[in-house]
């Protein structure tokens, strides 16, 4: 699904990533530990294509497709989501509106015509139940006024209704209570299938709990110092990052 | 002939049929001598720094139509906000039309300016309130005066509630090559009255029209305005408004003007405080594209202790248009706990699109609340990455945050039809495809 090969970004001149090799094959779910300042949410937006962050070397293939010759709107199209860790406010936009003007996007991109109003309504109202989202929150405007927690389980709607190829879950435990946490952990473990990914990047083990990875890596100082099965996040939750610092 | 030296010798012509010893024709003389002496403005004048008339006034113009125009309802409908279920005052070529419109005076008046100046049941309150609040040396509003004949009148008598919104709409038919309006309107709403009002000006044909309104509002206690106009005329079309609003103890007056189209359009917005806890509001919907341009020229001068006002303006420039905001905020020393904000945003599109924004705050009082805040820019740069990372393509996603931008000032639009109307004619003007709503 998604291959990065000796990935070196920059932000503002800054070497950030030095040297990520990543494989994550489909149907499997990869989490990315590391302390603060590591380059976590520097690997999601180089995914993403932020043009802020600029790839200095290396490569990132998503279903053998180069990302570096595509902008951020046609990597969306080719499957990529990134739920962002600070979510912008849109005002004057509702939930629905924003929701739909991204899947007929993606629709007119592969070919399709707009989805038929009926289909989404059904769709959104579906989704919405699985997140346990009160309609009316769909009407209001995208993120304006919504808790730390709402604007998450915001994000995770939006990837719950574009079904995307490959999940980058940027910090999504971070402002969530717990009951919150399931519930979001429980709609992407119902949207997980054989033929989508799913990237984890988290400071903390606590997410993990719920959506339990494949893999575990842990990203220090620009590079994969460690990679591991599910225990080595329950490692790295009782000894803290510090011993890993000296592996580096 | 210059234009000027015609509006001045077809005087005669207007005189005709005219009772010239009447006080409201002596009051018509005297302003001609005010226009007379002043003229246009120029862009000398510093509050027509920024908006020139000069192409305007080259050219010629009819003042009085040669023959009257028909229009069929199956045209104009779509124009009206509703088929029934408003008051209507119509006017074709600045002439009324009995079968487009819907007067009354039943509890109310809605009626004919003509026919208040001349009826002497309208005597008492033509009176008390025609030219008295204008001010006497701007020569547009004197220009205006000179010509006031035909507009709508209303009256809203102690508390009565309008049950129905008005529309006050102005068509020009295309039939003359060029056509110079200049149409008055006088509202009255008396005590604890309320009142809602529709005002717009549309060409039906391409055709140079050139129209300076003028509108005298008087608000008495506890009464309350709610006030649309719409804008949103061919771009032939140009439009110079001057309202002016005196409003009594706990009055509150909302305009809001929705400047969507048209040539060259000059909106003159007075407010004037007579009593103590006032409230005025002002907001403004401006999207502009070619070679348009729009020019607010807000005032609200606060004479009264404890009054509020709230002026809130967004404007989108595409292309080579121009927009001014001129704002002016006017405390008097005895207007103490005085809250006054003034906001004015502004996108430009394109590089070649220009705005010149001045908030100009004179205050005298010591205790009081004025804030202005104005900005001018591009698109946030964080919101389009986020949009475009959701698949959104730059084009549309820009479409997109430009109409949030816009629709944010529609929250206070007190007719649902006309706010769900509006919502879709800022989305067609900015390529937006709205869909439904839950």
């Amino acid at each position: 699904m998604l291959t990065i090969e000796n990935l070196h970004a920059q932000v503002e001149g800054k070497d950030i990533l030095k040297g990520i090799d990543l494989d994550v094959k489909a149907g499997e779910v990869h989490a990315i530990m590391g302390p603060n300042g590591s380059g976590k949410s520097t690997l999601s937006s180089a995914i993403a294509g932020n043009e802020d962050y600029q790839v200095t070397k290396g490569k990132m293939l998503l279903k053998g497709t180069d990302l570096a010759e595509l902008n951020a709107e046609e990597r969306a199209h080719l499957g990529v989501f990134i739920s962002f860790q600070y979510p912008v406010e849109i005002p004057g936009v509702t939930v629905t509106n924003f929701i739909k003007t991204a899947i007929n996007a993606h629709r007119k991109a592969n070919g399709l015509k707009d989805m038929p109003a009926s289909e989404l309504l059904k769709k959104i109202r579906d989704t919405a139940k699985l997140l346990e989202i009160d309609s009316k929150f769909l009407s209001r405007s995208l993120n304006e006024g919504f808790s730390g927690g709402e604007k998450k389980r915001n994000e995770i709607f939006q990837m719950a209704m574009l079904e995307p190829s490959l999940a980058i879950l940027d910090e999504t435990d971070s402002g969530l209570d717990i009951d919150a946490l399931k519930i979001v952990a429980n709609g992407v473990n119902k949207l997980k299938s054989k033929d989508n990914a799913v990237v984890v990047i988290t400071h903390y083990q606590r997410l993990l709990e719920y959506i339990v990875p494949d893999f575990v890596h842990v990203l220090f100082d620009g590079r994969i110092v460690k990679s591991g099965t599910k225990e080595l996040a329950h490692e790295l939750e009782a000894k803290g990052y510090d011993w890993i610092k000296e592996l580096a | 002939m210059e234009f000027k030296e015609k509006l001045l010798s077809s005087y005669l012509a207007f005189e005709e049929g005219l009772d010239l010893s009447d006080s409201v024709h002596k009051t018509r003389a005297k302003a001609l001598k005010i226009f007379e002496e002043k003229g246009f403005p120029t862009k000398k004048d510093e509050a027509w720094k920024y908006t020139s008339l000069a192409s305007l006034i080259s050219q010629d113009y009819s003042l009085f139509p040669k023959s009257e125009a028909t229009i069929e309802l199956k045209d104009v409908r779509k124009y009206f906000l509703y088929d029934t279920d408003t008051y209507k005052v119509i006017f074709i070529d600045g002439v009324y039309s009995p079968f487009l419109s819907n007067t009354t005076h039943d509890g109310l008046d809605v009626c004919l300016m003509s026919a208040a100046l001349i009826k002497p049941k309208y005597r008492k309150l033509i009176n008390a309130y025609f030219n008295k609040m204008a001010p006497q040396d701007d020569s547009l509003t004197a220009l205006n005066t000179s010509y006031a004949k035909e507009g709508a009148f209303i009256y809203i008598p102690k508390s009565t509630v309008a049950e129905k919104p008005i529309e006050i709409i102005h068509f020009s038919s295309g039939n003359e090559n060029a056509l110079w309006l200049q149409p008055r309107n006088l509202i009255v709403v008396d005590q604890n009255a309320q009142v809602q009002i529709i005002e717009r000006h549309q060409s039906l044909k391409e055709h140079p029209v050139v129209t300076n309104s003028v509108s005298e509002i008087y608000l008495h206690k506890d009464s309350f305005l709610d006030y649309y106009k719409l804008q949103n005329d061919l771009p032939s079309a140009s439009l110079i408004d001057s309202t002016y609003i005196h409003q009594e103890k706990n009055s509150h007056a909302s305009v809001h003007t929705f400047s969507l189209g048209g040539k060259l359009i000059r909106n003159n917005l007075n407010y004037f405080h007579k009593g103590e806890h006032a409230l005025s509001t002002l907001k403004g919907v401006t999207i502009l594209e070619g070679k348009q341009h729009v020019d607010h020229s807000t005032l609200v001068h606060h004479a009264q202790p404890n009054c509020e006002s709230h002026q809130d303006y967004k404007s989108i420039f595409s292309n080579r248009s121009e927009g001014v905001f001129n704002g002016k905020i006017l405390v008097d020393k005895i207007a103490q706990k005085t809250n006054a904000f003034q906001q004015n945003n502004n996108i430009l599109i394109d590089d070649n699109a220009t705005v010149n924004t001045k908030p100009q705050l004179e205050i005298f009082a010591d205790d009081v609340k004025c804030s202005h805040g104005c900005t001018i820019g591009q698109l946030n740069e964080e919101v389009l990455f986020y949009m475009r990372s959701r698949g959104i393509p730059e084009k549309e996603a820009k479409a997109l945050m430009t109409y949030a931008f816009a629709n944010n000032v529609l929250d206070s639009v007190q007719l649902p039809s006309l706010k769900k109307r509006i919502n879709q004619q800022i989305a067609n003007k900015l390529g937006v495809n709205l869909g439904f709503e839950l």
